[in-house]
């Protein structure tokens, strides 16, 4: 693939990602529709899109069985949906860059627990241990979260670890470890920054996939609970009304393809750009 | 080799320890999904008493091991039942289920995959690149409504006949009694949603996964000799140039079985089958200790396994990986 391609395709995906972060912070905010309370059901529900209702309030993508606006609802979602994904990954990544230079910096039976650790949650699916977790434990947003990244840390962890690895014993580290600095100082400032690469890869390509893992929890109802929107749980909502009003699946569907779709393609550019292809990351989906 | 079979078994004991970990840390007390509505707080602290939920997690643990030792799976809460007997019932639908689609999974995959890589940058490849990357942020779960929505609703209400119309819910048809040829027949017919979906997911990170790594082997130089000694296409591209990606197609069949699984458990549940993840969600939602551990080890015992064939395998396909 040419680079201007590879640049127009970065800048496009980052376009939509910060195009839809303004649109779900604003837009709930400044319509008059509310997402979330439940008005004049018989008059108002499963209006198709691009239609008015009797009060003459514009509804752009319709709305759902109890007549709230599917757009500001989808927006709504969109909040969740985005926030999950990325505190979600984001935490998974701190933690899994932490037990990673932990465990390659002190070795020994830190190191052999932590990787026997890994490895174990590793060997369940992640969706098997996401299932496990989210259920037991009081459904819900930081239910959600906690769960993302007690299942999320693993691959991050074992990316960090061996590159430091590689790194422990290059010259520069050598040279700070004579110069006087502390074995902690030795790691944070000079080793653990130079081997950020594939962790910041993984991380950013596990956005794409911890939305989609949210949005599968609320599907199977272990996520995000009803009236609080999410597109996972939107498109169950939708899943009986597939015949008589296929838009109320269809349009939380679309955001969420949207959103997985610029999260991977920015991914796989900053992979071109720091990494080399790792098979792990179609391992990281599951 | 049995080092590698005791390491694996090693940490499928480790896997079963956190599982087990994991569902007594979490708060909600089993009886009280049990019990029927009517029940006293004193029923339900007899079926605690019964289902020896009253004695300290170290015991309940050491008993749990010592039963598992003994291959006892232990008895469902919640379908009165071994929970050996409910694995064996879920585990052949979601295994036919899933070894259909990886298998057509990787026959579609790769070939998609070779052809992007061979006609690199053509109009070919682009939308071929267009519709993986698609397919691969698609949520199976959306796909699998949409598809529903067009090959069952969607089928019976534009009229077409009742063999173009695909089913949408459960293994078979309900209400008849088919043998025989028959049979299978209706089986295929309601396998044929599931299965695409699973195959549409799979496929498309594959053929990402295959695209560049075959792009990568066909600018390599035994690949020039290749051409340059006027060996004819088929067998640069299947001799020389499949042959030595192959290593690492073996690695991602083991790799990709996790992502299969989460497939199948929403496809199982969009599609009302049988199966496993069914079975997990069940057990789950309802508490039942004993079954989420029993589904748990069913799920680690296949990736490890997978694992170890992957393993077993590699030295199969790839000579610099014999002794």
């Amino acid at each position: 693939m040419s680079s201007s391609r590879d640049a127009r395709i970065v800048a496009l995906s980052t376009g939509l990602l910060v195009a839809l972060a303004a649109a779900v912070v604003l837009i709930p905010m400044l319509s008059r529709q509310d997402p979330i309370a439940i008005g004049d059901v018989l008059a108002l529900r499963l209006l198709p899109p691009f239609s008015r209702d009797s009060t003459g309030a514009f509804h752009l993508l319709g709305t759902d069985r109890f007549g709230r606006d599917l757009f500001v609802r989808m927006m709504l979602a969109g909040r969740i949906s985005l926030a999950v994904g990325i505190v979600g990954s984001l935490f998974a990544g701190a933690v899994g860059t932490t037990v990673g230079a932990v465990s390659a910096w002190l070795g020994g039976f830190v190191d052999r627990l932590a990787m026997a650790i890994s490895d174990a949650l590793l060997a369940l699916p992640r969706l098997v241990l996401l299932l496990v977790c989210a259920a037991l434990w009081r459904p819900g947003l930081l239910t959600v979260v906690l769960v993302l990244v007690l299942t999320g840390w693993m691959g991050v962890a074992r990316l960090v670890r061996a590159e430091l690895l590689g790194i422990k014993s290059r010259p520069f580290v050598d040279a700070a470890t004579a110069l006087g600095a502390s074995s902690s100082r030795v790691l944070w400032r000079h080793a653990l920054p130079n081997s950020l690469g594939p962790a910041i890869v993984a991380t950013t390509l596990g956005v794409g996939n911890a939305i989609l893992l949210e949005s599968g929890l609320s599907f199977l109802g272990l996520g995000i609970q009803p009236p609080r929107p999410s597109w996972g749980n939107m498109i169950a909502g939708g899943r009986d009304l597939i015949v008589v009003a296929p838009w109320v699946a269809v349009a939380p569907g679309i955001a969420l393809i949207a959103t997985v779709l610029a999260c991977t393609l920015l991914g796989d550019a900053m992979r071109d750009r720091l990494a080399g292809e790792t098979a792990g990351t179609l391992r990281e989906r599951a | 080799m049995l080092r590698r079979l005791a390491g694996a078994l090693l940490l499928l004991w480790l896997v079963l320890t956190l599982t087990f970990a994991l569902i007594r840390l979490a708060p909600g007390d089993p009886a009280t999904f049990l019990v029927p509505p009517s029940a006293t707080p004193a029923d339900a602290a007899r079926l605690r008493a019964e289902l020896g939920l009253d004695d300290a997690i170290v015991v309940q643990y050491a008993r749990w091991a010592m039963r598992l030792l003994h291959g006892d799976l232990g008895e469902s809460f919640s379908l009165h039942q071994p929970v050996a007997r409910a694995l064996a019932d879920a585990l052949p639908v979601s295994i036919g289920l899933g070894a259909a689609s990886l298998a057509l999974t990787f026959l579609i995959g790769v070939p998609i995959g070779m052809l992007q890589a061979v006609r690199r940058g053509g109009a070919l490849d682009t939308s071929l690149t267009v519709a993986t990357t698609l397919a691969y942020a698609a949520p199976s779960f959306w796909l699998a409504l949409a598809l529903v929505a067009v090959f069952t609703y969607g089928a019976a209400s534009w009229g077409l006949p009742p063999p173009l119309r695909l089913p949408a819910f459960g293994l078979r048809a309900p209400g008849l009694e088919l043998h025989g040829i028959a049979a299978l027949g209706d089986l295929v017919r309601h396998a044929i949603l599931p299965v695409t979906i699973l195959t549409v997911v799979g496929a498309a990170g594959i053929a990402r996964y295959a695209r560049s790594s075959i792009a990568d082997v066909l600018g390599q130089d035994f690949v020039r000799s290749a051409w340059a000694k006027g060996a004819h296409p088929p067998r640069v591209y299947f001799r020389h140039v499949l042959a030595t990606v192959l290593p690492s197609l073996v690695v991602l069949f083991a790799l990709s079985l996790p992502g299969l699984v989460a497939g199948s458990i929403f496809v199982e549940a969009v599609f009302a089958w049988p199966g496993m993840g069914r079975l997990m969600v069940g057990a789950i939602i309802a508490r039942d200790y004993p079954l989420v551990m029993g589904a748990a080890a069913v799920y680690a015992a296949i990736v490890l396994l997978a694992n170890l064939a992957g393993d077993l395998a590699l030295p199969l396909v790839d000579p610099r990986r014999r002794e």
